[in-house]
């Protein structure tokens, strides 16, 4: 990453229990993405260590990391990152195609999945026939279709007015609730509190981390 | 590894653009087309020249006599002397795999003086004395009547076979051939057929000028005794005649006391040294045409590399979504590789297509329009298409090779924020 290198991150000591829903704050600029990008393996630490499920995650070649990112972890992205030439289930299908599952349980779970966040009228739709919300449902189904054990969402309501908000916090209350692990990006405190722990940072050090109650999205929907 | 997401999404990637996916296709089109144009002309050259040597055995040596450059067992140089028949008989003898030796003796020539004659009318012809053997090196066919055959040289007849050309210039139009007679510097022959050679050489029209005669007939007729002007030796197929010739030399030169080192002795023509002369030149040719066709294919494969390395980037973000999904990088590179095999293969095919169209035309009008002199049939064999695709398969993975690996160089978080 260019010549002269940067610190983003210094000195994280954090870990995450299965079945915590957490949300990361912090001003712009604080390391918060980064973070999530580590824990997703889409960016590497340059120090330090990173285990996930048991596995140290330290110089894995591509393929590996191809591997647990399609099993371990699905990714929402504040600006949705569907691929926009195919449909919403073939979206929501793309990580099952990835582990060669044949095209009709493909379509099935997807078609499942679609459901589950609501869209199933919308399957055949392109992301370019759907709204803001929509298309974070989308890809709130996909990152469920593979049944990854920890959802990472950088902003995933960063884009969307309030409601529509709401509504994809209560898409993902549920699933914490069926058991998986997500971690949230998140500015926004109405947000944040929809969370079971929040986790502060600051110039890349972690400066308050708390357990709260959570406030459930529902009641907004 | 080819199942339907994958095509489909080749055609979605190459469909995107139509136009630039026509021109970068373009370019191995051209090339492909130029490979297969020169390969299909180079063959019709060779085709062209293989039928001026005609249907003569190509396997064959013609020698004479000429005059000795050296002293030899107290014979002097300069000396003038002729083949004899017992030399045909010692070649046949010594030498082996040797599959005809026919001497000849010969009247006449180009330019010569008149030296036939049919009632008023007269020509000069060249007249061969020869065996039946002569008509398996130096091919015709027979138009009417017969050939001479070995009763003819037992019994010495006097027949003769008469090319079309000496026919229409002695004969009227229609007029009986077969069973006349014409007069050779005054002696009578019978004509007992007529011949037409097929070689479509610049001397067509001269080689049915000629009159054959049995040899012993001729050698009476003429006073030859057991004289030879010149033999044609033809080797059995699979010994080569440039190899044994050596051999037929010695014999002759033995019997002729003709010094071993005298090499002026006996002239000779190598019928086979010539044509694998021109056979390894059409050998030369085609590599020139595999030269300059992969050369101008290889501009169109570094265009098909380049597009796929502006598609590559043009998709970055797309890849990038596809490795934090988790897509294999095998994968990845493996789709690119046959996006670009894709198109290769597909833009070579229709250069293929179009080259055998070409073909096609160019032969169609050589047919409408009568032969082309050393030209003929130009094609291209089945071998040279599946050249041609492995050679345009090959590239195609060359031409992917770099554009799939910086698909996967970058880091996914890189290749996600790309816009
Ligand atoms: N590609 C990059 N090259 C160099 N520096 C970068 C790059 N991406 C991020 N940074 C730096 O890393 C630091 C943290 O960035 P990061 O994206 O993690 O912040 P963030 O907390 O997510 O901010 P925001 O709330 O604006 O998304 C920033 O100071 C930024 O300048
Ligand atoms: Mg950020």
């Amino acid at each position: 990453m260019g010549s002269n290198s940067l610190h983003v991150l210094k000195g994280i000591n954090f870990s995450v229990e299965e079945g915590e829903l957490v949300a990361i704050m912090g001003s712009s600029g604080s390391g918060k993405s980064t973070l999530l990008n580590i824990l997703g393996m889409l960016d590497v630490l340059d120090e330090g260590s990173y285990t996930l499920d048991g596995v140290p995650i330290k110089n894995l070649n591509e393929t590996k990391a191809a591997q647990y990112r399609n099993k371990f972890l699905g990714f929402v992205f504040q600006s949705f990152n569907l691929i926009n030439y195919k449909s919403a289930m073939e979206n929501v299908a793309l990580p099952l195609y990835y582990q060669k599952v044949g095209r009709k349980e493909r379509q099935e779970k997807a078609l499942k999945y679609l459901e589950q966040v609501g869209l199933r009228e919308w399957a055949d739709h392109l992301p370019s026939e759907l709204s803001g919300g929509q298309k974070q449902r989308v890809a709130i189904a996909r990152a469920m279709a593979a049944e990854p054990k920890v959802l990472l969402a950088d902003e995933p309501t960063g884009a969307l007015d309030s409601t529509t908000s709401y509504e994809v916090m209560d898409l993902i209350q549920k699933i914490n609730d069926a058991g998986n692990t997500i971690l949230i990006v998140t500015h926004e405190p109405d947000i944040a509190d929809m969370c079971k722990r929040i986790v502060h940072l600051k110039d890349g050090v972690i400066v308050e981390d708390k357990k709260i109650t959570q406030v459930r999205a529902s009641q907004y929907v | 590894m080819l199942n339907r997401d994958r095509w489909r999404e080749i055609l979605e990637v190459l469909t995107t653009n139509w136009f630039r996916t026509v021109l970068t296709a373009f370019g191995v089109f051209w090339g492909i087309l130029i490979l297969i144009i020169l390969l299909a002309a180079g063959k019709g050259l060779e085709n062209g020249i293989r039928a001026n040597f005609g249907s003569i055995a190509t396997n064959t040596v013609f020698m004479w006599s000429q005059s000795t450059s050296m002293e030899y067992k107290g014979l002097p140089k300069g000396r003038r002397f002729n083949f004899k028949l017992e030399d045909v008989t010692a070649i046949r003898r010594e030498v082996g795999n040797l599959r005809f030796v026919s001497p000849r003796n010969q009247l006449g020539g180009f330019n010569g003086a008149n030296n036939v004659v049919r009632g008023i009318k007269t020509g000069a012809f060249n007249v061969y004395g020869d065996y039946p053997d002569i008509i398996n090196q130096d091919p015709m066919s027979i138009t009417s009547g017969r050939f001479i055959n070995h009763l003819d040289i037992d019994e010495k007849r006097k027949v003769a076979i008469i090319g079309e050309g000496v026919r229409s210039s002695l004969y009227e139009m229609g007029e009986e051939v077969v069973g006349t007679y014409i007069k050779i510097q005054g002696v009578n022959f019978t004509v007992i057929g007529t011949y037409k050679k097929n070689s479509n050489n610049g001397n067509a029209e001269e080689a049915q000028k000629e009159i054959y005669v049995p040899f012993t007939s001729f050698a009476q007729a003429f006073n030859q005794g057991d004289n030879v002007g010149w033999m044609a030796i033809t080797a059995k197929d699979g010994s080569s005649i440039t190899q044994l010739k050596e051999q037929v030399f010695e014999v002759v030169r033995e019997n002729r006391k003709i010094h071993p080192q005298d090499l002026r002795a006996i002239g000779h023509f190598d019928l086979y040294e010539e044509f694998s002369r021109v056979v390894s030149l059409f050998g030369a040719m085609r590599w020139i045409a595999y030269f300059v066709g992969i050369l101008v294919l290889l501009s169109g494969v570094i265009g098909v590399s380049n597009i796929m390395l502006i598609v590559v980037k043009e998709r970055t973000k797309e890849i990038g979504i596809r490795r934090a999904l988790g897509e294999d990088p095998w994968s990845i590179r493996l789709q690119i590789l046959m996006e670009s095999v894709f198109l290769t293969i597909i833009s070579g095919m229709a250069g293929i297509s179009f080259g055998a169209l070409v073909i096609y035309l160019i032969n169609y009008v050589l047919d409408a329009n009568g032969p082309v002199e050393m030209f003929a049939n130009p094609s291209v064999s089945l071998g040279v298409v599946l050249i041609a695709l492995l050679i345009l398969i090959i590239s195609g993975l060359l031409a992917g090779f770099i554009p799939a690996q910086s698909a996967i160089k970058v880091r996914p978080i890189e290749a996600l924020r790309a816009e």
